[in-house]
C-alpha cells in the first residue's frame, strides 16, 4: 500500500470481510441446518445459530443415512464419501499418468502419425462430456460400466490439458539432464523415472489438487450412469435427498451431506494451497 | 500331502455344490421407484412373497424417481440387462406400448404360464389404462390413486365457513375461497401434479375429450383438443384466482403438499396418496371430499387413475416368467392389496380387494373418495385414461403454459392453444418413430 | 527452437501414448461419431427400429422457439455469471493487495468455494432462497415480497446466476490477485509520488496491465458457463420456470435422457459441439500463445 490512510486501511479490511461473509453466509446456513432438528427447519424462520444435535445428526448421517424413520434405500454417507473419493482418484491419478506418459512421448521421441495424433489428443477439448453424453452413456451401459467405478472413472480421464501442461514444461528441461542421464546409459524409461518425474513434482502435486477437485464434484456424469444408491457419489446423492413428488425430506440430513461433500475437497485446497494456486495459473495460462 | 488335497478340494466342490443349490431359486428382477415409506411396503411385499413359496427370489431395486427407473429400464434393455419386472408411470404407457419388441404383455405372460388369472377381478377405471382396447391387460397396475380435495377444517372455521359446507361445484369452492382472502388466509388454495389434476382428470370427470381417437386409445394420429371453452374456462377461473392471491402456486409435483401439511393452505387437490403424508405431519382437523366440478356439464362421470404399472420384459426364460406370474397373482391376492391401499391411500386394483378393504373405509371417514369417485361411472372413451406418446414430455410442456398463466403471462386461450400447438409437434415426432 | 535431444525408437512412444489414445477413441471420438450419426435419425427410445430423417431434427430445432431461446438463456447466462464473478473477484484481489499482511489469511479465506461443487453450492443458495422455509424469502416476506422462484422466472434466473456467480468468485479471485501482485510495486509507487491518486493509477496503469489477464479471464468463465453451471440449475429449477434457465447443456440432457426423444437430443448435442468448437478455437487463437505444434 503506497498511502497510509487509517482510513483506507480499516475501509480495505471491512470490504474483505464482507466478502467473506457473503462467501460464508451459505454454508454457514448450512451447518446451522445440520445442527438442528427437522421440525425446527420445516417451521420458518430459519434458525441462525447452530442447535445441539451436532453429533447426533452427523453420526446418523455418517453411519445409517438419517434418521431411523428416514432411513430406507438411503446408504449411509461414509459410502457416498468413500465412492466420490475413489472417483476422485481415479481419475486424478488416471489424469496424471496418462498425460505423464503421452507428454512425455510428444517431448522425447520421433514417431509416425506424431503431429496426428497430437491433434486428435487437443480436439478432444472440444469435446466435453455434456456434448456426447447420450451416446458416451449407451458406450459405458454396452460395456456393462454402468453403476461401476470405472464407468464413472473412464469418461473423465483423458485429459488434453494435463498433457499440454506436462508438455510445455518438459521443453524447458534444459538439454543437459538428458545428455547427463544418457552419458550414464541411462534409456528412456529410466530418464522418465529417475529425472523427470521428480523435477515435475510440483506440477504434478498441482495438478492433483486441480484434478481432484474435477473428480471429485462431478455431478452430471455420475448422475446419468448411477441408479443404484449404494454406488451414489456424495455430490449427486444430495440431490436424490431432495424431497420431491410424494417422499418427505429430512433437512438435517440434506445439509451434513453438503458439508460432508465439501470436507475433503476444501482440505486439499487449502492444505495444498500453494501448489494449487501456482498450478492454477500454469495449467489456464 | 495328496489325502490333503483331496479332502479339500472336495471340500470345496461339496460348498461349490451346497451353495449353488441355495441359488437354485429362479430370480426376478423387480426394478422400481419407491423410496422412504412406500419403499419399505413394497419391500415387505416382496418378503412375504418370497417366504411363502420355494421356486422363485425376487430382487427389487430402487433406480431413482418414476422418469430415472424408466429410463434405467430402456438404458438396461439397450444394453440387453433388462429386469423382468419394471415400474412405469401412467404417463410412460404409450411409449412401453409402442416397445412391441421390447415388452410381454401381462395377458400373454399369464396365459403361457398357466396360472389362474381372471381378468375381470380388477376394478374397470383402474385397468383401463393399461389394457388394449379390446380389453387385453398389458401391465399390472400397481399403485393407483386420483385426486381429491383435501380441506383444512381449522383454517375454513377461521374464515367463517361451516367445515360441512357443500364444494361439489367449482363456484362453491370460489365463495369458499372469497371468505377465505377477507379473513387474511394468504393460501386459500393449492394443488399438486396441475396438469393431471386440472387437465387430463378434469377431462375425464366432465366427460369431455384430453385428445382425439379416444385420449389416443384407438390410433398414433390422436391429437390433443384440451383447448376447449370448457377446459379454458377452469384455467381462466384458476389464473384469476392466482392474480387474486387465492390460489397459491407452489410447483409441479407435490410441493404444494409441503404448504398444506404446514397449516398454511385452505384447500388441496392433490393424490389420494396424499393421505398418508397428511395423516402424519397434519396437526390441523383434515377432510377428505370429491374432487369440484362445474355444473350443467356432464360431469361427474369419473376420475383417471394416476400412478405406476409393472410392465413384463421381454428375454427371459419360460421358467423366469413363470416366476412373474407367480408374482402377478400374489400382489393381486385381497390380503395384499387390502394391506396396501390402508398403508398407502392408494385404491385396492381388484374389487374384491376394494369390498374387504370396507371396515377401514368406515373407521375412517373419506379414505373411500377416491374410490367412490373412480367407480361413479361405467367409464367412457373419455373417461378410460389416456395414451399419449412422449406424454412426460407433453406435461412439462402444459406444466409451462400453466405457469405462464398463474403468472399472467398469458390467458388460458392463448395458453392452451401453445400448449396442444407444441403437444401435437412432440406426438406426430412420437407416430413417426413408432409407425 | 532449440535443438532438442530425441530419444530413439518408435514403438515406445506409440506404447506411451496408447492409454490416451484408446480412452479418447472410446469416449470420446466415437460417441461424437454416434452423436453426428444419431442426429440425422429419428430412433425410439429402446432401439428396436429408427428412421432416417436427414436434417429434419435439426429443422425442428431451429423452428422449435424454446430452443432458440435457450442459446439466449445461455447466453445472457454465461456472460452475466463471467461478469459478476470477475467483478467481485477484481474488487476482492484489489483489496486483498493492498494489504501487506493479512493478505494471505484473506486468500484462505476466500479461495475455499472453489472446492464446493456448483451443484452443492445450488443446493445451499436453493435452500436460502425455498419460498416456505428460506431464510431470505422469508425475511422478504416480512418486508412484503413473496419470493417463489417457482413461479418467476427473472428470480428463478437471477438466484441461478448468483449461486453460480458465488461458486466462481474464488477462481477470478485468485487469477486477479496473482496479476496485480506481478506489478511492480515500483511503477505504482512512481505514479503515486507524480500525486496520482489511487483511482488514476488504477484506470492508468493497473487495469490496463491488467487486461490480458481479465480478457482471458471472460473468456474461460464463459466458456466454464456454458458447462460447469448444469449442476447449480439442475439442483434450483431444473430448467423452469418455463424453461427461464434451461440452458443449451441443460436441454440436451432434458430432451435426451428425460423425455428419451434421442433425436433431437443428438442433433442438439452436434449442434453444441460446434459451439465448442468454435469457442475452443477462439480461445486459444486469442489466448493460448503456446499451443502450436
Amino acid at each position: 500500500m503506497v498511502e497510509k490512510k487509517q482510513a483506507g486501511y480499516w475501509l480495505t479490511h471491512l470490504g474483505l470481510i464482507i466478502g467473506v461473509l457473503f462467501i460464508f453466509f451459505p454454508v454457514w446456513l448450512a451447518f446451522v441446518g445440520s445442527t438442528v432438528t427437522n421440525d425446527d427447519i420445516l417451521q420458518p424462520p430459519f434458525p441462525v445459530l447452530p442447535g445441539p444435535h451436532f453429533i447426533e445428526n452427523y453420526k446418523n448421517t455418517l453411519l445409517y443415512g438419517g434418521p431411523e424413520d428416514y432411513v430406507y434405500n438411503h446408504i449411509p454417507i461414509v459410502k457416498m464419501l468413500i465412492n466420490s473419493t475413489i472417483m476422485a482418484l481415479g481419475i486424478t491419478i488416471g489424469k496424471i499418468i496418462i498425460s505423464l506418459l503421452s507428454a512425455f512421448a510428444f517431448v522425447y521421441f520421433k514417431f509416425p502419425f506424431r503431429r496426428t495424433f497430437f491433434w486428435l489428443i487437443f480436439i478432444t477439448l472440444m469435446l466435453p462430456v455434456e456434448v456426447r453424453i447420450v451416446p458416451t452413456y449407451e458406450v459405458v451401459a454396452n460395456l456393462n460400466m454402468l453403476n461401476s467405478y470405472s464407468g464413472l472413472i473412464l469418461p473423465l480421464i483423458a485429459s488434453a490439458t494435463a498433457t499440454f501442461l506436462f508438455r510445455q514444461f518438459f521443453l524447458t528441461v534444459p538439454n543437459e539432464m538428458i545428455e547427463a542421464a544418457r552419458m550414464d546409459g541411462a534409456g528412456p524409461i529410466q530418464f522418465f523415472k529417475d529425472i523427470l518425474i521428480p523435477i515435475s513434482r510440483t506440477n504434478i502435486a498441482a495438478l492433483f489438487v486441480i484434478m481432484f477437485v474435477y473428480g471429485f464434484n462431478q455431478y452430471l456424469w455420475p448422475l446419468l450412469i448411477t441408479t443404484d444408491t449404494s454406488m451414489q457419489t456424495i455430490v449427486m446423492g444430495i440431490k436424490f435427498m431432495i424431497p420431491t413428488g410424494d417422499d418427505f425430506g429430512h433437512w438435517p440430513t440434506i445439509f451434513s451431506t453438503a458439508i460432508l461433500s465439501m470436507i475433503p475437497t476444501v482440505l486439499i485446497v487449502i492444505g495444498m494451497q500453494k501448489f494449487f494456486v501456482k498450478g492454477l495459473l500454469e495449467s489456464d495460462k | 500331502m495328496q489325502s490333503i488335497k483331496k479332502t479339500f478340494l472336495s471340500i470345496v466342490i461339496f460348498l461349490l455344490i451346497s451353495s449353488t443349490s441355495a441359488y437354485a431359486k429362479t430370480q426376478i428382477q423387480w426394478w422400481h421407484a419407491f423410496g422412504g415409506r412406500l419403499g419399505e411396503l413394497l419391500d415387505e411385499q416382496v418378503k412375504k412373497f418370497n417366504a411363502s413359496q420355494n421356486d422363485y427370489e425376487v430382487v427389487h431395486t430402487r433406480k431413482g424417481n418414476y422418469s430415472e427407473t424408466l429410463n434405467a429400464g430402456i438404458a438396461a434393455f439397450r444394453a440387453k440387462q433388462q429386469p423382468h419386472v419394471l415400474m412405469v408411470f401412467e404417463v410412460g404407457t404409450a411409449t412401453m406400448m409402442a416397445a412391441k419388441g421390447a415388452i410381454k404383455p401381462v395377458y400373454e405372460v399369464m396365459a403361457e404360464s398357466g396360472v389362474k388369472f381372471n381378468p375381470d377381478a380388477y376394478i374397470p377405471p383402474v385397468k383401463g389404462y393399461y389394457t388394449t382396447t379390446d380389453g387385453k391387460m398389458l401391465s399390472l397396475p400397481y399403485n393407483a390413486s386420483t385426486p381429491v380435495l383435501w380441506i383444512n377444517k381449522d383454517l375454513m372455521k377461521k374464515a367463517g365457513l361451516n367445515p360441512n359446507m357443500s364444494l361439489k361445484t367449482w363456484g362453491e369452492v370460489g365463495k369458499a375461497l372469497d371468505a377465505a382472502k377477507s379473513a387474511g388466509i394468504s393460501c386459500g388454495i393449492t394443488t399438486a401434479w396441475q396438469s393431471w389434476i386440472h387437465l387430463e382428470n378434469f377431462s375425464a370427470y366432465h366427460n369431455v375429450p384430453f385428445a382425439s381417437k379416444a385420449n389416443g386409445f384407438s390410433g398414433l394420429d390422436t391429437e390433443l383438443t384440451f383447448n376447449s371453452p370448457l377446459h379454458t374456462q377452469h384455467l381462466g377461473l384458476l389464473g384469476k384466482w392466482a392474480q387474486e392471491g387465492k390460489f397459491y402456486y407452489a410447483g409441479r409435483r407435490n410441493e404444494g403438499g409441503a404448504n398444506f401439511r404446514s397449516g398454511e393452505c385452505m384447500f388441496f387437490t392433490e393424490s389420494s396418496a396424499g393421505y398418508a403424508g397428511i395423516k402424519k405431519e397434519a396437526k390441523f382437523d383434515f377432510g377428505i371430499r370429491h374432487l369440484p366440478y362445474y355444473e350443467g356439464t356432464k360431469a361427474p362421470q369419473n376420475t383417471i387413475i394416476g400412478g405406476a404399472s409393472l410392465w413384463v420384459m421381454t428375454g427371459h426364460s419360460a421358467e423366469e416368467y413363470k416366476g412373474v406370474a407367480a408374482l402377478i397373482n400374489f400382489l393381486s391376492r385381497t390380503d395384499i392389496q387390502s394391506q396396501w391401499a390402508q398403508d398407502t391411500g392408494y385404491l385396492p386394483i381388484t374389487t374384491a380387494a376394494f369390498k374387504a378393504t370396507g371396515s377401514f373405509y368406515r373407521k375412517n371417514p373419506g379414505t373411500d373418495t377416491a374410490g367412490k369417485q373412480m367407480l361413479a361411472n361405467a367409464p367412457t372413451e373419455n373417461s378410460k385414461g389416456l395414451r399419449l406418446g412422449s406424454f412426460d414430455q407433453i406435461r412439462g410442456i402444459i406444466d409451462e403454459e400453466l405457469e405462464a398463466i398463474w403468472t399472467g403471462k398469458k390467458n388460458a386461450q392463448n395458453a392452451m392453444n401453445s400448449a396442444v400447438a407444441r403437444g401435437n409437434q412432440l406426438l406426430r415426432r412420437f407416430e413417426r418413430a413408432n409407425k | 527452437m532449440e535443438k532438442r535431444v530425441i530419444f530413439k525408437g518408435w514403438w515406445l512412444p506409440l506404447l506411451l501414448v496408447s492409454p490416451q489414445l484408446i480412452i479418447s477413441a472410446v469416449f470420446f471420438f466415437y460417441p461424437s461419431g454416434e452423436a453426428i450419426w444419431n442426429s440425422l435419425f429419428l430412433p425410439d427410445p429402446f432401439g428396436l427400429k429408427s428412421e432416417f430423417v436427414g436434417i429434419d431434427n435439426f429443422t425442428f430445432l431451429f423452428g422449435d422457439p424454446y430452443y432458440r431461446a435457450s442459446f439466449i438463456t445461455t447466453a445472457i447466462f454465461s456472460i452475466s455469471v463471467s461478469v459478476l464473478s470477475m467483478g467481485l473477484g477484481l474488487y476482492f484481489a484489489v483489496l486483498a493487495d493492498r494489504l501487506i499482511k493479512g493478505a494471505g489469511v484473506y486468500q484462505t479465506l476466500l479461495i475455499w468455494p472453489y472446492a464446493v461443487a456448483p451443484a452443492v453450492a445450488g443446493v445451499l443458495w436453493m435452500f436460502m432462497f425455498n419460498g416456505r422455509i428460506g431464510l431470505v424469502s422469508w425475511y422478504l416476506g416480512l418486508l412484503g415480497y413473496d419470493w417463489n422462484h417457482a413461479l418467476h422466472s427473472g428470480e428463478a434466473m437471477s438466484l441461478v446466476i448468483v449461486a453460480s456467480t458465488w461458486s466462481r468468485v474464488s477462481y477470478n479471485f485468485i487469477f486477479f490477485l496473482a496479476g496485480l501482485q506481478a506489478i511492480p510495486k515500483s511503477i505504482i509507487e512512481a505514479a503515486a509520488i507524480d500525486g496520482a491518486k489511487f483511482w488514476k493509477r488504477f484506470r492508468t496503469i493497473v487495469f490496463p496491465l491488467l487486461s490480458p489477464i481479465s480478457f482471458f479471464l471472460l473468456v474461460v468463465n464463459i466458456v466454464y458457463a456454458f458447462f460447469e453451471t448444469f449442476g447449480v440449475i439442475h439442483t434450483i429449477t431444473s430448467g423452469g420456470p418455463e424453461q427461464a434457465t434451461t440452458t443449451l447443456v441443460y436441454k440436451v440432457y432434458a430432451d435426451g435422457f428425460v423425455g428419451q426423444d434421442l433425436g433431437s437430443s443428438a442433433a442438439q448435442s452436434v449442434i453444441l459441439l460446434i459451439c465448442v468448437g468454435l469457442l475452443t478455437v477462439f480461445q486459444f487463437k486469442y489466448i493460448e500463445r503456446k499451443v502450436h505444434y
